[in-house]
Parts: structure tokens; sequence; C-alpha cells
């Protein structure tokens, strides 16, 4: 592979998305791990516009980036944080590591050429594909379209605004309470526990 | 789509779903109000009800002789996953019909018995909430076309029957038992589950029709090997549905729930753990039986292993129950150990092939049994009353307080056949008719339906005798010995609540104010105010009164439809029944040759035991503190076992439940260090310890030659295996991380 | 282009690197925000295969918008979760809820 300015592109935002994705994981202030993902989140969205959906990638920071991160924001100022932490990680971590290590030697042993490469034969699904045809120019409008159309997607759309329409009064109910006392929230943070948090 | 709901193909899904509406409708919108749920439940049932015997009758005129090759139903495709798509349907054949004409019969006169009993309660709605819900789900057993639909019908029917059984949730007694019922089904229902899943796996469908009716899809089950213990996929498939039935319907060793389920109102009794959902698991059996019998030439001597079980599961519960029903005396208790027994008759006779007689005891014996149900329960009601009468008059007060909790040996005060006696006087129309259902379960020669199903099935189990089949022959003998115990215990129980004198205060006042006596009849005859009754009890009586009556007349007449055509002058009849049930199975069973001896071996065991039972409590009734002639007789070691059951849930508390639960408390206290257990690599570890100690502590205990060792091993196993739920949700990710690599992993190597 | 199959080791180390979180961070906000990494990685499988393999069919974008859906309204009711969790129970550290056991 020659190194093109499109490979270029690709590796510096991959590196944003697991660089940020590394510090979600590890650093100890919470509200920093909140900023990474927004990092993290927005490398995704550049690897959409390289794969030619800027309309995904649009969501993405609209909805992730604009959204979700905000709305975990918003979650870390409501429950009680202290900077100084004792134990950000659970015990299990070691084990933990090995899994998720395991999982990623498996997953690139099977996805890349490396298994070939190395003689053992049988092993990787062929992905090397390189230069696959170019996406309609209309493709925007048809994924508009498939959304509505009761032919193709329209049921699992309606099923998906169901979702969300189900998910917002679920979190209304949940979070609601009836004798709502103002004062309630004030007072755990300042009995919190100190190794509260991670 | 165009669908006239009134054509016979379309017209069950409205029977089914009606009352499943007013469950609906009472659970969100009417559960505040008493009068409006009562209204909505009946609308639903009666609705049900009235669809069903137009469907009946339509299903009867379309086609006499064909029906069963042309069945009514409709299916539409409910899931499709992957290749194999799963269906709903409904599927009306003769089967179907004749339990079409019982289930919502039966449903309808125990709601309206519901009215009267359950007046004044203040749950109520919720009460004919959950009967709706139940009734639809009978609804749907009886009319699902396929295994698994019938599935669904019979989980809700599970659940309904533990929301039932504990509805008195305030009495500990009450949610014990329901939960006991409710985890003692739920052995039988995995497996089968398991069975309905094998069938799947080999078949591609679950449809009746294309498995029963299919000589094909039938001879590949039997021809392909299980994938356990040997034998044939159909062997192990029917063995699996058979453990279903032995949950659902009571049977040994999974019956101990049904007694204890009489804790809940007694209309749910008679509905549920009488006429409908415990002969579910024996209708469930009967639709199944081609697949069961499969491969089998039983006609020749050659039963199939589910059939074998069948014949040796229900002939011994059958005698079993029996003699355990002969030493109870709670009223209740009597007869869920009659039902159990009657239960072990119909499951006995499937296994000798005798599928008619089988499908004709299932539909009499629910219509005499809700009649004694609902009998006993207008008894306790008027006890109830008395009791409490005897109390605040200060004599003669209620033993024993009540316990807190299941006691094998308690009998509620109330239900006490010994504190009873003398009530015919106050309840002429109950004793009457329970007169009536006992006898037609006693199988009273000619007159009651009892009569005619029993001799039936005892005749076939007779005609396989002769030929020489001993499984016929333990069948035969088991079946005729439990006749016997039958017709005395419902001797024994009806003369003790209705002959002679009043043996306590409160049966001196039973039913004073409430129920109606003599007096009361006769001025209600001549219209005029009955004394000391309030209206609204006179309609309570009213409508306990009514489904009595029209429940003894179904215990008299429902037997005639199936008489043998050679039997004198009654085999006029012509014995319809036969030869449209027949219709249900592709080879149509043949008619036994009309014989005797068995008729008159049942008719003299019937008259044997209902006179010995006249001779101990008839001639000379039971007097105030006398000891029950029977106890007498057996002495009090056996009058013991008996009353506590043989011991058996005893030993199953003591042995399996006790040291699980001591066991798991010990280990709870000793890890109240959270940090030391670290993730599932120690858990895993400290397990294998344990199992080893399991299996050491299971050696010696088999050394020891006593079999208290396999139950214990099992809990300890159960309270080293718990140790996984440690409550902590990302050990429980990482464990489903670490499965997910080995299949990964499996799959990769399979793959590669 | 890149070859796909770069695509697919960006996305299986998100997905490690997230799960890694989920397993082994101790704070349940912290758990959920891995979680969202792990459905990030999804989503960079499903519009990448859908751009190398079956660029002319739109099924690809359309689940990845799904996931979308999906991710926010678990979010949501993660976070509502968290909150009346901690109202009750004075802790948002996902050891200490462990009701669930034995």
């Amino acid at each position: 592979m020659e190194i093109t300015v499109e490979a270029i592109v690709f590796l510096v935002f991959s590196a944003i998305t697991l660089g940020g994705a590394l510090q979600v994981v590890l650093t100890r202030n919470l509200f920093h791990a909140a900023l990474y993902l927004m990092l993290s989140l927005f490398g995704v969205a550049g690897l959409f516009v390289l794969l030619t959906a800027p309309f995904l990638a649009g969501a993405q920071v609209v909805i992730y980036i604009g959204a979700i991160t905000i709305l975990i924001i918003f979650a870390i100022m409501l429950t009680p944080q202290v900077t100084r932490v004792l134990k950000v990680h659970h015990t299990q971590w070691p084990v933990a590591l090995a899994l998720a290590a395991l999982l990623f030697v498996g997953l690139v042993w099977t996805q890349t050429p490396l298994a070939d490469e190395l003689g053992a034969d049988g092993w990787s699904a062929d992905f090397t594909v390189e230069d696959p045809a170019d996406v309609p120019a209309d493709s925007l409008t048809d994924l508009g379209k498939s959304l509505v159309d009761p032919e193709r997607y329209m049921l699992p759309f309606e099923a998906a605004s169901l979702l969300l329409m189900a998910a917002l009064i679920g979190a209304v109910l949940l979070v609601n309470r009836p004798d709502d006392n103002p004062d309630a929230e004030a007072a755990p943070a300042a009995g919190a526990r100190p190794d509260q948090s991670g | 789509m165009d669908i006239n709901w009134f054509d016979a193909d379309y017209l069950p899904w409205l029977i089914l779903f009606f009352p499943l509406l007013s469950f609906g409708i009472i659970v969100l919108f009417t559960a505040h109000s008493r009068i409006l749920s009562q209204v909505v439940a009946m609308t639903g049932v009666c609705v049900a009800w009235l669809l069903s015997m137009i469907e009946f009758i339509k299903v009867v005129w379309a086609s006499d002789a064909e029906l069963g090759k042309e069945v009514f139903g409709s299916t539409v495709d409910w899931m499709t996953l992957g290749v194999s798509t799963f269906k709903m349907g409904v599927l009306v054949d003769p089967l179907t019909a004749y339990m079409l004409l019982m289930v919502p019969l039966a449903c309808l006169a125990i709601f309206v018995y519901s009215l009267g009993y359950m007046r004044g309660d203040p749950h109520n709605s919720r009460f004919f909430g959950y009967i709706s819900l139940f009734a639809g789900a009978m609804l749907t057993l009886v009319l699902a076309d396929n295994l698994l639909m019938l599935f669904i019908g019979w989980e809700v029917m599970g659940l309904c029957s533990y929301l039932l059984i504990g509805f008195w949730s305030h009495k500990k007694s009450a949610y014990q038992a329901g939960v006991k019922a409710f985890m003692t089904t739920r052995v039988g229902d995995v497996l089968m589950l398991a069975g309905v899943g094998y069938l799947f796996l080999e078949t591609r469908t679950l449809s009746f029709r294309d498995i029963l009716y299919d000589e094909a899809v039938l001879e590949k089950l039997v021809n392909t090997p299980s994938v356990l213990f040997g034998g044939s996929a159909a062997a192990l498939i029917g063995v699996l549905l058979v453990m279903g039935t032995i949950g659902k319907s009571s049977q040994f060793p999974l019956h101990a729930w049904l007694p204890d389920a009489m804790e809940g109102p007694t209309p749910v009794s008679a509905m549920i753990h009488a006429a409908t959902m415990v002969s579910a698991g024996v209708y469930m059996v009967v639709r199944m039986f081609p697949l069961l019998s499969a491969g089998a030439d039983f006609h020749n001597g050659d039963f199939s292993t589910p059939m074998i079980i069948m014949g040796l599961v229900g002939g011994f519960t059958a005698l079993f129950a029996a003699v355990l029903a002969v030493g109870q005396n709670d009223i209740k208790r009597i007869l869920a150990y009659s039902t159990i027994s009657q239960l072990g008759y119909m499951v006995a006779a499937l296994g000798v092939g005798a599928w008619v007689a089988a499908a004709f005891h299932l539909v009499n014996h629910a219509f005499f049994k809700a009649l004694l149900f609902m009998c006993s329960g207008v008894v306790i009601h008027s006890m109830e009353h008395g009791e409490q009468h005897a109390a605040e008059h200060g004599h003669d007060p209620a033993p024993h307080a009540e316990p807190d909790g299941l006691v094998m040996d308690y009998v509620a005060p109330p239900n006490d056949v010994l504190r009873m006696g003398g009530l015919f006087r106050k309840l002429p129309i109950t004793a009457i008719t329970m007169a009536i259902g006992g006898l037609s379960l006693a199988g009273f020669p000619l007159i009651t339906a009892g009569f005619w199903s029993k001799d039936e099935i005892i005749s076939e189990a007779w005609h396989g005798t002769t030929e020489g089949y001993p499984l016929a022959l333990f069948v035969l003998l088991v079946l005729a010995t439990a006749a016997l115990l039958t017709a005395f215990y419902t001797a024994r129980m009806w003369f003790l609540t209705f002959w002679g004198k009043p043996r306590t205060a409160a049966a001196e006042h039973a039913g004073e104010g409430s129920q109606v006596s003599w007096r009361n009849l006769w001025a209600r005859l001549r219209r005029r105010p009955a004394k000391a009754t309030d209206p609204g009890e006179q309609l309570t009586a009213l409508q306990m009164e009514i489904p009595l009556l029209v429940l003894a007349f179904l215990a008299i007449f429902a037997g005639f439809i199936g008489v043998h055509t050679d039997f004198p002058l009654l085999g006029d009849l012509d014995n319809p029944l036969h030869e449209f049930l027949s219709g249900t199975l592709i080879e149509h069973p043949p008619v036994i040759d009309f014989d005797w001896l068995p008729v008159l071996v049942s008719v003299a065991l019937a008259l044997g035991g209902l006179a010995v039972g006249f001779v101990l409590y008839g001639i000379r009734p039971l007097a105030k503190a006398q000891v029950d002639p029977t106890e007498r007789a057996l002495g009090p070691g056996i009058w013991q076992a008996l009353q506590n059951r043989f011991y058996i849930d005893m030993l199953i508390r003591r042995y399996v439940l006790r040291p699980a639960e001591h066991v798991a408390r010990k280990i709870v206290i000793e890890d109240i260090d959270k940090d030391t257990i670290d993730g599932v690599l120690e858990s895993v570890a400290e397990g294998f310890i344990w199992l080893g100690e399991a299996f050491k502590r299971f050696n010696t205990v088999v050394i020891d030659g006593v079999g208290d060792g396999i139950p214990r091993a099992i809990g300890d196993f159960g309270s080293w295996f718990r140790q996984v739920q440690t409550g902590r949700i990302q050990q429980y990710l990482l464990v489903v991380t670490l499965a997910l690599l080995i299949i990964g992993a499996l799959f990769l190597i399979q793959v590669g | 282009m890149v070859p796909l199959w770069m695509y697919l080791v960006v996305a299986a180390g998100l997905f490690c690197i997230g799960l890694f979180g989920v397993l082994t961070r101790r704070n349940a906000i912290a758990i959920l925000m891995s979680i969202e990494l792990m459905l990030n990685a999804v989503n960079i499988n499903l519009v990448a295969f859908w751009r190398y393999q079956t660029p002319d069919k739109i099924g690809g974008q359309v689940f990845a918008a799904f996931v979308f859906v999906v991710a926010a309204a678990e979010a949501v009711v993660g976070l509502a979760l968290i909150l009346a969790i901690y109202r009750r129970r004075r802790t948002v550290i996902a050891e200490d809820v462990d009701m669930l056991k034995w």
C-alpha cells in the first residue's frame, strides 16, 4: 500500500479514535473521560467521512457528541465526584485485560491477511478489498426514502421511534420523584464517600 | 382482508379472545370497581361459552362422517426465524370439539359460583381478572393447532395457578403453597419444553396436523436414534412430554403440590385444580397420543416407552393417591387426592392405549369433580359461619391456632370433616348434589357418568389382560383396587359431612343466616322472604347453587353418550362418542368386544366400597368425640403416615431444601470479605473444592447405604454453584466475555 | 482507498478497549461511556462493510442509523437508572449494587 493522503488521514483519525478511547478507559477524572469520549467519537465521525458516509458523520457529531456525551456530562455532574480517586478499576482488571487482548488478537487474526502472510491457510476471511465500486450519487436520497418506504425499512424505523419514546418516558418515570425535595440532591455530595468515582 | 368471523374456521380465535380481553379490561380499566370487573369477566366467559357452543354445533353439523380428516382452523405466521417459521393457529377437530363442550361450560359454572363465593372479598376484581386470564389460557391450550401455542397456554395457566393459590397472600401457607406449586410444575414444564424443542429440531414444525397425521414424519421420528439414553427420537420426545404431564397433572413423584394448592379459594380449586388445568396435562398426552405410541403396535401388546411410563406412573399414582385420600380429614384435601387418583386413571388408560376412554373420563371427571369441589366450598363457607358463631358465643372454639406456614397434617377447622356432621338438614341442595357428584366419582352403576367412563377404562385394561399383556394386568389390578378405595373414601367423606348429628357447635350453627336450610328453601318456594336472611346472602346462595344443579345434571347425563353398543337397553344410544372422537386419529381405534366380567367387577367394586363406607359411617354415624372407625381399623402408625402423606413432602424438605439453605447461609457469613473473591477464577477453584467435598460426602453416605446422599449432594452442588451469583454485574460480564471467546474459538476451529 | 481490513482492525481495537472499560471501570457512568465506544466500533464495521461490499444497497447505513437510536435510548435509560440507584443507595459504583446475589 502506497502512502496516499487518504491513508494518512485514515491513520490520523484512527489514532484520534483509539487514543481517545484509551483515555476514556484509563483516565482517573471522570469529567476528563467524558471529554476524551467526545474526541474519540469525533475520530469515528472522521472515519465515516472517509467511508463516504457524510450524513452519518454529521449525525454522529450531532447525536453522539452533541447529545449523548452532554447527557453523560450532566449525569456526572449530578453524582458526587472527587478528583482524588483511590481506585479507578475493578480488581479483576488483569483478567479483563487478558480477555480483551485475546479477543483483539482473535479478531485481527481472522480479519486481516496476517494469517495468510504467516502461512496459516484458511483462517482469514477475504477482507483485502481496496477499490470498491463508487457510491451512487443519490445515496442520501435513497437512505431517506428507504426509511419511509413500507416495503423497506419503515417498520423498523417506526419501531425505533417507539423505542425512543418508551426510553424517554421510562427515564422520566425512573428519575421523577413525587415528593421532590430540592435539598436532597445537595446533601449527599457533602457526605460522599472519598473513593466514589473513577 | 375479508373474514367472516362466524365461519367455523375463524370462530375459534374469538372464543379464546374474549376471556383474554376481559382480563385486559379488568387489569387496565376496571380494577377499582368490583361490580364492573365482575360484569366484564362474566361477559367474557359467557361470550366464550356461547361462541364455543356455536362452534361445536357447526362442527358437528358440518360433516359427520369425515370429521377429523377435514378439520376446521386457520393459521398465521407468527415469527420467521431463518429457514423455519413459528406459526400460530387454531384447530377444531373432534377431540377439541369435545373439550369445547366441557371447558367453557365448566368455566362459566365456576365463574357464576365465584360471584357468590367471593362476594365481600376486597380483592374481587383481581380475582376475576386472574380467572379470566386463566379461562383464556385454557381455551388457547384447547384450541391450539401446534405444540408451541399449547405450551404458551400451558405456562400462562401455570402462572394463574400460582397467582390464585397464593391469592390470599397474607396467609403464609397460601403463598408458600403457591411457590411450591409453581416450582414443582416447573420441573415438568422444563422437561416438556426440552421435548418440544427436540421435536422441532427433528421435524421443523410443531403443528399437530403435520406431525401426528403424517405417517412419514412419525416413521422418521421412530427411526431416528435419540440423542440421549438410546431408543428412538420419538420415544425420547414422548417421555419428555409425559414428564410435562406428570408435573401438570400432579402425578407421582411431582404430585406434592396439588394437595397444598387447596390453600387457594375454592372456586380456584374447582376450576384449576380439578376441571381444567390439571386435566390439561392429560389433554396434552391425549392430543399427542399418535406420537407417544408411534412405532408400537399396542393393540398386539407392543407398548412404546412413553406408554409404559404412563401405565406405570398413572397406575401407581391412582392407587397411591386413593390410599392417601382415605386418610385425610380436610374435605378439600380428600378431593385433591381423589383428583390426583382420577388423573392417574386417565394417564394409565392412555398407557394401555384406551384413548377414547381416557378422553371420555377426562370430561366426565371434570364435571363431577368441579361439582364436588363447589359443594365442598359451600360446606366450608357455611362452616365458617358456624365457627364464627361458635366463637362469638364461646362454646367449642376452634381447637388450635393456625400454624405459620404450610404444615402437613394441619386441618383448618372449617375444612375438617370430623368437625362437621348433620349438615344434610342445613344444606339440602348441596348434600344432594354432592351425593350425585360422589356417586359419579365412585362409579355408581348405570346412572352416573363416572361409571361409564371408568368402566370403559377397566374394560380396556381387562381386554389387554385377557390377551396376556403384563402392563394391562398391572393397570387393571391397581385401578380396580383404587376404584374400591375411591368408593370408600367418597362414602366416608359424604357421611361424615352430612349424616348423623352435628359433632361440634360450629356444625350445629353452620350456615346460620347465610345458606339455605329446609325452612328457608320452603320459604323461597312460597315466595316469602326467608327467615334471618338478607337479600345479598340469598343471592349468594342462589349463585352458588345454580352451578351445582347444572353440573349435577351433567355428572349424570354426560355419561350416556359413551355407553358400549352391546350394553343391554342403554346400548341403543349407539355410543356416538366413540365414533365421533375416533375421527381425531388417522387409524380409528377399534371398539373392543363387550364383556360382562369387567362390568360386573366394576359394579361390585363401586358398590362394595360404598357399602363399606355406609356400614362404617352411615348406619351408626360418627358421634361427638368418637374415634374415626378407619383410624381405629388402621392403627395409629399407618393413620399418621397417611395424614403426613407418607412423609414424602417432609423428606424432600428435610433432605433437599434444608441442607441447601443451611450451607448457603454459612457461606454467606464466611464470605463477607468481598475483595477476597476475585472474579470467576477463585469462584471456580472454590467450586471445585466444594464439588470435591460434595462428592466425598456423597460417597460416605452411599457407603452408609442411606438414600439421603443424593439430595444432599444436589443441595451442596447448588450451594457452591450459587456462589457464581455474586450480584456484581462486571463479574457476570467477564464470564460472558469468556464464553464469547470460547464459542468464537470453537466456531473458528470448526470452520478453519 | 485503504483496504477494508484496516477499518476492521480499528473497529476491533475500539471494541476491545470498550470491552476492557466495561469490565473494569468501577463507576457506572464510565461503564456506560465504554458501552458507547463498543457501539461505535459496531457502527464503523457496519459502514465499512457497506462501503466496501455493497455500496449500492443502503442497508448498512440504515442499520448504523438504528444503532444511533438504540445508543441514545440506552444512554437515556442507563443514566436514569444510575441516578435512581444513586438516590436510593448513595453510590455509583457498579460493584456496590449487588442485590442480585445468591
